[in-house]
């Protein structure tokens, strides 16, 4: 895996991301849900693999890599039956989603809200 | 809404204050946004290939790896949120730090604090989600759609 890649593909979906915050009206949340779908879309017809082996963490860092790991994750699965089909998105991904989950409730319960300045 | 005095229709008068409001907004510096971006997403990701190939080293097969680095990312972008200095990570890098995971980690505490008063179970608990439920709901549920569809392809050879 390349550095150089990384930094590239990585800095451009985050451009893309920036100029989607700053030419359209979509709020982020929105920016980040059409993210992750579109990885999740890319993927199921195997056109973000490419940039993956690429790029490495470059595209599995920014969202849409989220996206891919759901994907795969299903896709994978579904080569096994139905249930893992189904089951399979969320187990691959199980590891952010909880870290995310946990941390961030540990975070919340342990921090204060910052006073705007 | 007492522009009707004038007969001017309300459409029009919405219009008209949108354009003068708009000369008031200060216009995004597009191109230099777009590089500051780009730099801090790139960096963001080189950090995290430097962590996951130091952790291979470490004789950590990738999967478990990968997996390390997306919850280290999680929890750094978290704990900042949490002392208060992601806000001004996200003035300098824009989308550099709000695509890549870390934007996604702090979508979940920036509104569970904010709402921290309204109680734990319905202010931290339910505001968690807020932001990142929609994100969650979405990229699921395609990733399970996609996953049965392909089952079904599979099951028909």
């Amino acid at each position: 895996m390349d550095y150089a890649y990384a930094f590239v593909i990585g800095g451009l979906i985050c451009t893309i991301g920036q100029i989607l915050l700053d030419t359209t009206k979509l709020t982020a949340p929105r920016i980040l849900v059409i993210f992750v779908v579109a990885g999740v879309i890319l993927q199921a017809f195997h056109l973000y693999q490419p940039l993956v082996d690429l790029a490495g963490n470059g595209a599995t860092l920014p969202l849409p890599g989220f996206g891919y790991s759901l994907a795969k994750g299903a896709m994978e699965g579904a080569e096994k039956g139905l249930l893992d089909a189904v089951t399979g998105a969320v187990e691959s991904t199980a590891a952010g989603v909880t870290a995310a989950i946990v941390f961030g409730y540990l975070v919340a319960i342990l921090f204060n809200p910052k006073s705007l300045r | 809404m007492a522009d009707n005095t004038t007969g001017v229709p309300k459409k029009e008068m919405a219009k008209a204050y949108e354009k003068y409001a708009k000369s008031f907004t200060p216009k995004p510096t597009y191109v230099a946004n777009c590089v500051r971006a780009f730099i801090a997403g790139g960096l963001l990701c080189i950090l995290a290939m430097f962590l996951q190939n130091k952790l291979m080293a470490m004789g950590q097969n990738e999967k478990d790896a990968a997996a390390i680095v997306t919850i280290a990312m999680i929890c750094a972008a978290q704990l900042l949120t949490g002392i208060g200095l992601f806000d001004s990570l996200t003035k300098m890098a824009g989308a550099g730090v709000i695509v890549p995971i870390t934007g996604f980690a702090n979508s979940m505490v920036a509104p569970a604090l904010e709402y921290k008063k309204e109680g734990l179970v319905l202010g931290v608990g339910g505001k968690l989600f807020s932001l990142a439920g929609p994100v969650l709901v979405y990229g699921i549920s395609s990733a399970v759609a996609v996953g049965i569809l392909y089952w079904l392809i599979g099951g028909a050879k």
